[in-house]
């Protein structure tokens, strides 16, 4: 690889380290209620928010009222969508003419756009006109996000408080991180972005006609270009930073409106991992040791970069087919060389592979280059890193609660081999515990292996990948990886806006996200009512070296062992052929 | 006599008078009754019963694969069951050897049930299994004591080797922290009158039977916690497994060449990988840590019990007998102005030549190893002997007319100015001095005249700093409990190295003390014997009740320590440990393991349909068939040689947590990642060696 890209890297890496400690400093801040700055600008309308609704800022709730205090509002949020989309062509804001979304299409969507996943089984520009954009998919990129972060708080409110019966309130959690943390942050990005060339506008679409005449299809002559436009900088930054994902444009972030230049990529990139990453250095602030923090945030690092540089090797490598027909793959000044099908030329291998890598191993799930052309080791990275759970930085909140479940499992495991019961940041981990945190490992593993065993049998299933062999297998492989962790980028090489994969994925979405939610909830809750076991040196340490080693380990062990099998028969199998083998 | 070899001397690991009925107890255990208490487990047993209905089928033309491939797997899975039921039926079968020694002590014994609750009353004899609680029975000499109960009348021999193991008689009597009897002991000479204080069938040695035998043993918390994750483990092998089958005939469909994987191969693949090896020996782990336990001698009431003690973090430590010897032993004589040390010393012997307390004795072999003033006999010297009484709390010797007295320096006070003299002021420094030093001053008067003081001092025990600071390490803090003032406390606490004490202890400070470290988060582990100590035992987490304690005291506890041993303690922490450890050593090598049979048997499975996975057979096993067998033989055979590991457990030295954990994840974590690479391919050799496959 160039050292143009190998810096683009380091530098990459460098400011999002750089952006952890004060991000996360003020999110804790945000989250414990203290002076945050903001607040002296947007109090006033934090608290019009909380008379409006009747929301008591200070009353406390159990697990159980907050769960059902999410669940009733996610509700709420999908049915709101779903009319948005079932009835658009009745509302106004419609310069495109845009029909009526279909019902199955209309339940994935919203369900997607819902459980922070943002499946996309249809074409933005060509499907939903700018108010449903706007006014359904934007609002959902805000609100699920919150939703994630105010899990995630409430499970490390789960480690900090005693004896405590409650765990918080979601409607301010909810408010405090929309107000406080995303509306702010998605303003300064999407400026940022129109900067470089990212439309923003209510206009209607663009016609001109074309220097050169070509042909359709049917032979007939094609003149004119309709352009597609829309307010798409205020979606895009909102999409990245809340790790939803679903962009405005069906090519999402390699469109030019949606991604024009190096830089933009650059901040696109950094805005997927910014929250996930501060929200590690905000759990260390809140439980009062900001060395717990550091300790995961270093583990979701070490995932990251070793995963990296894999998927950007077997990039930078090409194919032996591409060599043998005599194509240049080396790397120059002229060119960036290795596998460059499907990747836009203004990114390169790194741009597009460290996209890749940050929007599968988060929940995000935008995609700036078609994960389907990668060489099979290539694509199996950003697979895998949906598999392991998305919590390599994972999705906002989402990610931190995951690998806190993870280091919980760890804990278990490890904890009993130093003589004591395991203890987490000085709460014991017991039967409960272990019960929900069993839960929160199986669930997605489950849905991505019984998803795909259903679609591999069944005749609609079948006809979704449009590639034979093992390649077709991956595509449906990583389409059920994709929804089972609400990550929602696709192997592209797949139609699924079929009702078969709009159903059962949407399905597939919606136990992934609060058959993992609740569980978490209920450890919160239960770790609240723990009494605190006091640090001793027969205490096991949770920020040292040898616990990252160990929480690496655990979440790498259990994402191998439950699916090299069917890596085995997909790109496994495909990059052995590919090899020669 | 009944005395119990197998508690003092730790069991062989093989015996055969162990492993002979365990043979047939693993059959016994296929029930499926019992297999389903165990997740893992009972998966096993339903692969093998299915790849038994499989043989029957390629018995009859039938077969998805060879029918000697197919028996090879199912004889294997059969015994990778039958294994796991070994482990657990020796450990149990150990348990059982102790109990069965037990049980002799509870012989048909007839019990003289009195009518009035007093020696001398009329007696009915009955039958001991039918003496009710709150009965008073007689017991002479050559009797056994038919139920526990506290003595409320006489003192008398008993010998308890039947519980303790320990030969020499102790004697019991009424009133007191000696009063508490077991059934199945027996009265060696003299008679009492006992009060029946437990119902038939939950006497002490009913409770001790059960819990070597394991057989009404509940699995604890933290097990049961394991047996979740376990659970959870196996769910998504057997996902991962059941799965396999679509994708394989997907697979298969697509590449347009090879054949389906087999069930057999999917059930062997799912039994490897699911964790057999931890889910095997788990409750064989659970039930050699009572063992070990009873080894120790230390009767525990529950298994919960057990693992709280792996988890303590404040120990409570008596003084007296924990920390120090038994008794303080005189150090140093310090005259007043005018007196010889020699005549202070010659003075303090006389005083202390018919004084058989530890505390006399030695005042009178100091004075004759260092003043080599000889013992001389009182009764020649035509001395009068003063006993110590609570009174004076003086004692002494009156001899041709001198009184010469020792004891406590405000009795001695008010001896002399009784006789006209007063405590000079060097004497009165001197006492101070030795009292801050923790020591214990005996002032040495004759008549009106102060000698001077003789330095009592509590020798504390050799090797106990060590042991503290041990404790230190693994993060257990040790606090001393002593009736002393504080400033003795504080001195004999710095030269033992405790983290705290606690003086002036009365019952209500130590009750006090514990539920202040329980309401910080710490678990508080003591001992005790008294009655007075049982609110307090009651209290703590880990509570060891001595045997020779009252019955109150035994039944706050949740232990029993059959030596009363004061530092049991101690090793009871470090079973606790161990227990803990060795679970999780094996359920972290139990899941290394499962990479080398990916390695194994995914290129073995899908090799007809993707021949290029052959890359992965890193290993080079023979043929598809041969890795598979290898690996599922592999997963049985490791069972067997974990047995002594689970029953032993880890070795535990006391280290920093993240000590221990460095080096138990590179043992169990990364050897369990290389083991199985290496065994799987011997297995491998072996089978072309002999041309099974």
């Amino acid at each position: 690889m160039p050292n143009i890209d190998i810096l683009q890297i380091v530098v990459f890496i460098a400011v999002l380290l750089l952006l952890v400690k004060p991000l996360g400093s003020y999110m804790a801040r945000v989250f414990e209620g203290k002076p945050c700055g903001l607040d002296r600008v947007l109090g006033p309308l934090e608290r019009l928010i909380y008379r409006l609704a009747g929301v008591k800022a200070d009353g406390e709730m159990s697990w159980q009222r907050y769960a059902v205090a999410l669940l009733s509002f996610s509700l709420a949020g999908f049915a709101a969508l779903y009319l948005l989309m079932r009835l658009q062509k009745f509302l106004p804001g419609n310069p495109a003419g845009l029909d009526n979304v279909a019902p199955d299409l209309s339940f994935n969507t919203a369900v997607s756009f819902l459980t922070n996943t943002n499946w996309q089984a249809y074409a933005g520009e060509t499907t939903m006109k700018y108010a449903t954009q706007m006014l359904g998919l934007t609002v959902q990129n805000f609100l699920s996000a919150a939703t994630g972060i105010a899990v995630a708080v409430a499970l490390v409110r789960g480690f900090t408080r005693r004896t405590s019966q409650t765990i918080g309130n979601f409607w301010v959690d909810l408010t405090r991180t929309t107000l406080y943390v995303l509306l702010p942050l998605a303003l300064v990005i999407a400026v940022i972005l129109m900067s470089q060339g990212v439309v923003q506008t209510v206009g209607p679409y663009a016609h001109t006609t074309l220097v050169q005449a070509t042909q359709d299809g049917d032979g007939k002559a094609v003149t004119e270009q309709t352009i597609a436009l829309g307010p798409v900088a205020s979606q895009e930054a909102i999409k990245e930073l809340g790790t939803n994902g679903g962009g405005f444009f069906n090519t999402n972030s390699a469109h030019p409106f949606e991604n024009p230049t190096p830089l933009s990529n650059f901040l696109e990139i950094l805005a997927i991992l910014l929250i996930p990453a501060s929200l590690c250095y905000m759990f260390g602030k809140m439980v009062g040791d900001t060395r717990q923090g550091w300790a995961i945030l270093t583990a979701m690092m070490v995932l990251f970069v070793a995963l990296l540089a894999v998927c950007a090797w077997a990039e930078q490598q090409g194919t032996p087919q591409m060599a043998a027909l005599g194509v240049d793959q080396k790397a120059s000044v002229t060119q960036p060389g290795g596998n460059m099908e499907g990747k836009e030329v203004r990114f390169g291998i790194a741009g597009s592979v460290l996209f890749a890598t940050a929007t599968t191993g988060t929940s995000c799930g935008a995609v700036n280059s078609m994960h389907d052309s990668f060489t099979p080791l290539g694509g199996l990275v950003p697979m895998w890193l949906m598999q392991l759970g998305e919590v390599v930085f994972g999705g906002v909140g989402s990610g931190l609660y995951g690998m806190l479940i993870f280091a919980i499992v760890a804990v278990f495991i490890a904890g009993l081999m130093v003589g004591r019961t395991p203890e987490y940041l000085g709460k014991k981990i017991e039967i409960f515990e272990m019960k929900m945190a069993s839960l929160v490992v199986l669930v997605p593993v489950l849905l991505v292996l019984i998803g795909t065993a259903v679609a591999v049998v069944t005749t609609a299933g079948q006809a979704g990948a449009n590639n034979p062999g093992a390649h077709g297998f991956s595509e449906i492989l990583y389409a059920y990886s994709s929804t089972a962790n609400n990550n929602g980028s696709a192997f592209a090489g797949i139609n699924c806006n079929t009702p078969f994969y709009n159903i059962t994925t949407a399905l597939v979405m919606l136990c992934g996200r609060f058959l993992f939610k609740i569980p978490v909830l209920a450890i919160a809750g239960a770790l609240a009512a723990r009494k605190l076991t006091p640090v001793s040196p027969g205490t096991l340490r949770t920020h040292g070296p040898l616990f990252v080693i160990l929480l690496v380990s655990v979440v790498l062990v259990v994402g191998a062992l439950s699916f090299i099998p069917a890596l085995a028969l997909g790109p496994i199998a495909e990059h052995l052929m590919m090899i020669g083998h | 006599m009944v005395t119990l070899e197998s508690h003092h001397k730790a069991q062989r690991l093989m015996d055969w008078t162990i492993l002979g009925p365990a043979i047939v107890n693993s059959f016994r255990k296929l029930d499926p009754r019992q297999q389903w208490k165990n997740p893992v487990m009972f998966v096993v047993l339903v692969g093998a019963a299915l790849t038994t209905v499989l043989f029957v089928h390629a018995l009859f033309g039938h077969g998805e694969a060879a029918t000697s491939f197919i028996l090879g797997v199912s004889l294997w899975l059969w015994f990778t069951a039958l294994f796991a039921n070994f482990a657990e039926a020796v450990a149990e079968g150990r348990g059982r050897a102790q109990a069965e020694s037990l049980r002799k002590a509870q012989r048909e014994v007839v019990a003289k049930v009195l009518s009035e609750p007093h020696h001398g009353a009329r007696f009915l004899p009955v039958p001991a299994p039918l003496v009710r609680r709150g009965d008073a029975v007689l017991v002479e000499a050559g009797d056994f004591i038919p139920a526990d109960g506290e003595v409320i009348e006489g003192a008398a021999s008993v010998d308890e080797s039947a519980v303790t193991g320990e030969s020499a008689p102790v004697i019991r009597e009424s009133g007191g922290d000696r009063n508490s009897v077991t059934g199945g002991t027996r009265v060696l000479s003299d008679w009492l009158v006992v009060r029946v204080t437990a119902k038939p069938g939950e006497t002490f040695l009913d409770r001790m039977i059960a819990m070597v035998e394991g057989a009404k043993r509940q699995k604890t918390p933290n097990e049961i916690a394991l047996n979740i994750l376990l659970a959870a483990l196996t769910i998504i092998f057997l996902v991962v497994c059941v799965t396999l089958l679509p994708y394989s005939l997907y697979s298969v469909a697509q590449a347009h060449q090879g054949t389906p994987v087999t069930i057999t191969v999917l059930v062997a693949l799912l039994v490897c990988l699911a964790p057999t090896t931890i889910g095997a020996l788990l409750s064989a782990i659970g039930i050699a840590g009572m063992n070990r336990l009873s080894q120790a001698n230390v009767v525990a009431m529950s298994g919960r019990a057990v693992e709280a003690a792996g988890d303590v973090d404040v120990l409570l430590l008596d003084k007296t007998g924990t920390i120090t010897l038994g008794n303080r032993q005189a150090t140093e004589f310090i005259p007043a102005q005018g007196v010889t040390v020699e005549q202070l010393a010659d003075a303090a012997q006389l005083a202390s030549l018919a004084d058989e307390t530890p505390e006399g004795r030695s005042i009178v072999v100091l004075a004759k190893k260092k003043y080599n003033l000889r013992e001389r006999e009182i009764e020649k010297l035509h001395a009068k002997f003063v006993p110590f009484s609570a009174q004076t709390r003086m004692s002494g010797v009156d001899l041709n007319g001198q009184s010469i007295r020792k004891g406590a320096t405000d009795a001695i006070e008010g001896f002399v100015s009784s006789h006209g003299g007063r405590l000079p002021e060097t004497v009165r420094s001197a006492v101070q001095l030795i009292a801050k030093d923790g020591g214990t001053p005996l002032v040495v008067a004759d008549g009106a005249k102060v000698l001077g003081v003789i330095h009592l001092k509590d020798i504390v025990k050799g090797g106990i700093k060590e042991r503290f600071a041990d404790l230190r390490r693994i993060g257990i803090t040790t606090v001393m409990i002593t009736g002393d003032n504080p400033m003795t406390a504080a001195a004999i606490a710095a030269e033992a190295g405790v983290d705290d004490f606690l003086a002036e202890a009365t019952p209500e400070a130590k009750l006090r003390l514990i539920r202040e470290y329980q309401a910080k988060g710490h678990l508080v582990a003591m001992t005790g014997d008294g009655t007075n100590d049982a609110p307090a035992l009651a209290q703590a987490d880990v509570a060891v009740a001595m045997n020779t304690g009252t019955q109150a005291a035994k039944e706050a506890g949740n232990m029993v320590d059959l030596d009363s041993s004061p530092t049991k303690l101690l090793e009871i922490v470090q079973i606790g440990k161990q227990t803990l450890m060795t679970r999780g050593a094996l359920t972290t090598f139990s899941i290394a393991n499962d990479v080398a049979k990916y390695f194994a048997i995914i290129p073995a499975a899908f090799a007809s349909t993707y021949p290029s996975l052959g890359a992965l057979n890193i290993m080079r096993l023979a043929t598809p068939n041969s890795a598979v067998l290898s690996a599922v033989i592999f997963n049985a055979i490791i069972i067997v040689f974990l047995i002594p590991l689970a029953l032993k457990g880890v070795e535990y030295r006391p280290a920093p947590a993240t000590q221990l954990l460095r080096k138990n994840l590179v043992i169990y974590g990364l050897g369990g990642l290389a083991v199985p690479f290496i065994g799987i391919k011997l297995i491998d050799l072996l089978l072309v060696a002999l041309h099974m496959v």
